[in-house]
């Protein structure tokens, strides 16, 4: 009884120790966060850091609610924010299809297999001109460069993962006389999604990249506009507001899949 | 012609380095109805032997009849357990055992009916909406069995089915699979390595030796023990001389090696 208690207790302790590490830790976090804007602020406005290039957390803001009045930035963010979705969808997609191409001719496979590794070690970006002169400076090409920077590296994740599928699951479906396209529906597929909803997360960062790339090669609407538009007029309170803006979003994004992710995996 | 003919089965395993024979000269006719099991040291061919039988590959050498038919057209009348029960473990328990009727198109209200009573014969409960994950090793391997019986197949072959369970569960499954098999008149092949297991559960018994895998020898189960489960086997004064002279034969195979 007693040491039943002891026991209660010492469990309690325990808990509350890990709250209270927790809340330190927010709190330390916090402190960095207002650390970080005061002191850029005070910097600017004393001129120890040059006001003209690192503007000032309070010019950043003014900016941010004139153009959310104006109505530029939202409409900006939808841009953007639409070609990431959309390039990152269509990457994982592809590759995942490549992949899937791969798995079916283990002959394409080995063809294809050096082609892939130069493909794979290619800085993606520097397709760009290529892609905007091809498919017109416009949507359709920066999505294509969020979507091309993530294809390849996902196909040789995807394909890795159907090739380690357990042999005896396909044992298994051809005892019952499956065909390939059964065997790949029923086994091959679902062993590999918990790799492929990873990829995601993944495709997620790269394709704001491939995005964001492309819309300073496009130059004509989104936040990568933005950025690129300001350094041109010399306005580094519009480069840096587009900036935090890009982190807050793709943040929002990363998570979201995350969630997703979880989700997905934890209900299989 | 019996109702399995295998005659003169080679094969050989090429790899880049080495060429393999893992079975040579082997010739084994099966009746309609009979429990057949194949004994032997690992390595001898057993899983080769299972699988060129149910037609997942092609022997170097050698043919095998199914009711005077190719084994390669008649594949969906074997089923084959493997040596684990690779239940599907995306899969519920009952998409995983309605699999092989799905496959073959053959899935309808008679033959779900049919599974399910099936699952029900097995012991198990209402188990058909839970994963596989939730089940004890015992309770899956039924779950498999019922998966391969789901299709009716005219011969079932199991791969040490038993391998991975307790003591207490293996002696309970082998009761269960032997009176739904002989209910069934179901032609069945086991592999083990268990010698009791083989002389409880069959009616005769190929003692395989290995290097390059061989039959080495038969034995034919006295009628006593055949007409017994395979626990009051176990029991039977019968059942400690074949296992005797199956253990000599064995040690003589050793000695040999
Ligand atoms: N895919 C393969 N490629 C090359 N060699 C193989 C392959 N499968 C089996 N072998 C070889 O063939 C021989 C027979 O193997 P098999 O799996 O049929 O034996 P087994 O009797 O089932 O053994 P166990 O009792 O351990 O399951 C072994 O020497 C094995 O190494
Ligand atoms: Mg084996």
């Amino acid at each position: 009884m007693n040491s039943e208690n002891n026991t209660q207790l010492l469990h309690q302790k325990y808990i509350d120790s890990l709250k209270r590490e927790k809340k330190w830790v927010r709190f330390y976090q916090l402190l960095i966060f207002l650390l970080f804007f005061s002191t850029w602020e005070i910097a600017s406005q004393r001129n120890w850091i040059d006001p003209l290039l690192f503007s000032s957390p309070t010019k950043i803001w003014g900016l941010l609610i004139d153009k959310i009045q104006d109505g530029t930035l939202i409409a900006n963010i939808g841009i953007t924010l639409t070609e990431t979705v959309f390039g990152f969808i269509l990457g994982t997609f592809l590759g995942t299809l490549l992949a899937a191409i791969l798995w079916w001719s283990p002959f394409v496979s080995r063809v294809l297999d050096p082609y892939l590794v130069i493909l794979n070690s290619m800085p993606k970006v520097a397709l760009g001109p290529i892609l905007i002169v091809a498919l017109g400076p416009g949507f359709s090409s920066i999505i294509a460069m969020g979507a091309i920077i993530s294809i390849i590296i996902t196909t040789i994740v995807v394909y890795t993962a159907f090739k380690e599928v357990d042999p005896n699951y396909l044992k298994v479906l051809q005892t019952f006389g499956a065909t390939r396209a059964q065997s790949f529906k029923e086994a091959v597929l679902p062993a590999s999604f918990p790799t492929i909803i990873s990829t995601l997360k993944v495709n997620v960062g790269l394709s704001w990249v491939g995005v964001i790339v492309g819309e300073f090669l496009v130059a004509s609407k989104g936040l990568g506009y933005m950025i690129i538009y300001g350094f041109q007029v010399f306005n580094f309170t519009l480069v840096l507001l587009s900036l935090l803006v890009i982190a807050v979003f793709a943040t929002i994004m990363y998570q979201f899949v995350d969630f997703v992710e979880r989700k997905l995996i934890k209900d299989k | 012609m019996s109702f399995l003919e295998i005659t003169n089965i080679h094969h050989t395993y090429f790899t880049k380095t080495s060429a393999n024979t893992a079975l040579s000269d082997v010739s084994i006719q099966i009746e309609e109805g009979e429990f057949i099991s194949f004994l032997g040291p690992s390595g001898c061919g057993k899983t080769t032997l299972l699988s060129i039988i149910a037609g997942l590959i092609a022997p170097t050498s050698g043919t095998i009849f199914l009711e005077k038919k190719p084994v390669k057209q008649s594949s969906h009348k074997i089923g084959y357990m493997l040596q684990q029960d690779y239940l599907f473990p995306w899969k519920t328990i009952e998409e995983n055992i309605f699999l092989g009727l799905k496959l073959s198109n053959r899935l309808n209200d008679d033959t779900r009916k049919y599974t399910l009573e099936l699952l029900q014969k097995m012991g198990l409960g209402p188990v058909e909406k839970l994963s596989p994950k939730q089940l004890s090793g015992g309770m899956r391997q039924r779950v498999a069995l019922v998966r391969t019986l789901a299709t009716e197949p005219k011969i079932l072959m199991l791969d040490e089915p038993f391998s991975a369970l307790d003591y207490q569960t293996k002696l309970k499954l082998e009761d269960l699979v032997s009176t739904t098999l002989k209910a069934f008149g179901k032609t069945a092949i086991l592999v083990t390595h268990d010698i009791g297991e083989a002389i409880a559960m069959s009616d005769k018994i190929y003692l395989f030796a290995a290097n390059p895998g061989r039959v080495h020898k038969t034995f034919i189960i006295p009628e006593e023990l055949r007409n017994l489960t395979p626990f009051q086997a176990r029991g039977h004064e019968q059942y400690t001389k074949v296992f005797q002279s199956i253990w000599k034969e064995l040690e003589s195979l050793e000695f040999r090696e």
